[in-house]
């Protein structure tokens, strides 16, 4: 397992497991993501209060050796940039595509006090970190592949979160809208990945990046990055998120 | 020592205690609730594998025939991965599935909460009331072949008691209440746990007991199928042992 060491990541750590321990405290009102009056939510919330009291910290996610990479489906959306893509096709993906994303960027925004876009070389600038991991889709398959990227924790940290945040949203060119908590964000295996088994990501499991978020399940690890916004309340993503989709937020299970 | 309520003269019964009679419905409800959402999950991916991994590109333990939907389009051109042969590969599915995995993951779990909680405090009555001792394990004196071929023959010729409302059991009833009890239930929660990847991430061993995810997975099936299978005996039995009687001493019924 090639792991580069996570020095620096001490700082964002205390920084950010504080408001991770305001999740827990009952006193704090609005501190865990609201159920939205859903019967089915009220378990998901459940299960993450549960998780979060219960299990330790930040464990790591079983990692496998080179041998056991298996084939891997890519499903949802294949490329943003299809013109037969439904609703419709993001012009934008498709121009950056014929680039080879030399122009694209991802940009960090919110409660940072750094604000600003990152390019691929930036990104890759980053001391990295390989994974080779197990994907877990909620369909009920799994694939094992090797993961390159760099820890969202190094971003977050170069970005300079605030002691304020809470929840890391994301943004895709394939119009998703998601978020994580920041015991997950700054968890060393949650990374912006660029490469996929020893390679640039392909454009079928996310490229340019994707987000890989190991203690969930697959849906949660965002394909085609586009926006980072680190904020201090929840956001369920509205009608591009998973709630208003149907599906759980937390998919730690 | 909880108090037990008096043999009633007639039928030797001590009844069902109140404890038992609660958590056996909240229990039933919970897993019928967690076999309906449970299939509806599978539906989407009624494939089964052994071992951490499985998908549509690599080869099956077995399908089953539900749901055939989920391949009902093609998948693109595989790519290899590697130089070689052997290659793993990637490939696109070009369709949308079937599946209905939203809600049915969300009541599955908000469903095992009824099976887990009560099924903990279950477990510790049993064992601290001697329920378990006195009325569920069969006694060392029971288990021998000629007893159990007796009771396995009146079974099979669907002799069966008439109900008395509650213990003493007969001894196969005593090994099928064990078998769900101790084995079927306990396994099933802990596979299902073994699949979640937060909690493999913080006990890595929970998975490895099963040998890798796909191996929880299908283990989790066959558990639920054992229970599926139990449910139906045990409805058949209470039908042949007298319907009326049994469910008047599960729910608000005297024993008499």
């Amino acid at each position: 397992m090639k792991t580069n060491p996570l020095i620096t990541r001490r700082k964002a750590l205390i920084t950010g497991l504080a408001p991770v321990g305001g999740l827990l405290l009952s006193s704090c009102s609005k501190k865990l993501p609201p159920t939205y009056g859903n019967i089915l939510r009220i378990g998901d919330t459940l299960t993450y209060a549960a998780h979060r009291a219960l299990l330790p910290g930040q464990s790591l996610a079983r990692e496998y050796s080179h041998k056991d990479i298996t084939s891997f489906p890519a499903i949802g959306t294949t490329n943003p940039g299809d013109p037969n893509k439904r609703p419709k096709p993001s012009e934008t993906y498709r121009r950056l595509q014929s680039g080879s994303f030399a122009d694209w960027r991802l940009s960090i925004e919110g409660l940072v006090t750094r604000p600003g876009s990152y390019s691929l070389p930036d990104l890759k600038r980053f001391p990295s970190r390989t994974q080779i991991t197990r994907h877990t889709c909620e369909e009920g398959w799994s694939a094992i592949g090797e993961w390159t990227g760099v820890p969202l924790s190094r971003v977050l940290d170069a970005a300079g979160i605030l002691p304020t945040a809470r929840f890391i949203s994301f943004h895709s060119y394939d119009d998703w809208a998601d978020s994580i908590d920041l015991l997950d964000a700054l968890h060393p295996q949650t990374l912006i990945a660029y490469g996929m088994n020893g390679r640039d990501l392909p454009v079928p499991h996310g490229a340019p990046v994707r987000l890989r978020v190991e203690t969930q399940l697959g849906y949660k690890s965002m394909k085609y990055l586009q926006r980072i916004l680190v904020r201090d309340e929840f956001d369920d993503g509205g009608e591009k998120g998973n709630i208003q989709n149907g599906w759980s937020w937390y998919a730690g299970i | 020592m909880a108090e037990l309520p008096q043999p009633s003269a007639q039928t030797g019964t001590t009844g069902h205690t109140r404890w038992v009679k609660i958590s056996h419905w909240i229990v039933t409800l919970s897993f019928l609730t967690l076999a309906f959402s449970g299939f509806v999950i599978l539906m989407a991916h009624p494939r089964l594998y052994w071992g951490e991994v499985g998908n549509n590109l690599t080869p099956a333990l077995f399908e089953l025939p539900i749901s055939r939907n989920h391949q009902h389009g093609g998948w693109e051109e595989s790519v290899p991965f590697f130089q070689d042969a052997a290659s793993p590969v990637s490939a696109n599915r070009t369709y949308q599935i079937f599946n209905e995995n939203g809600w049915g993951r969300s009541l599955h779990f908000l469903a095992a909460w009824f099976l887990v909680v009560p099924g903990a405090v279950y477990l510790l009555a049993g064992i601290f009331t001697g329920h378990f001792r006195r009325h569920l394990v069969p006694g060392a004196g029971e288990l021998t072949p000629r007893l159990i071929g007796q009771d396995l023959k009146s079974h099979l010729r669907l002799r069966i008691r008439a109900a008395t409302g509650g213990p003493h059991y007969g001894l196969l009833q005593k090994c099928a209440y064990c078998g769900v009890v101790f084995l079927a239930l306990p396994l099933a929660v802990v596979s299902g746990l073994a699949m979640s990847p937060t909690i493999a991430a913080a006990y890595p061993f929970l998975s490895g007991i099963f040998g890798g995810f796909q191996s929880a997975r299908t283990v989790h099936f066959f558990a639920s199928v054992v229970l599926v299978l139990f449910l139906l005996v045990h409805i058949m039995m209470i039908i042949k042992s007298g319907f009326k009687r049994q469910m008047r001493a599960m729910t608000f019924g005297k024993i008499t």
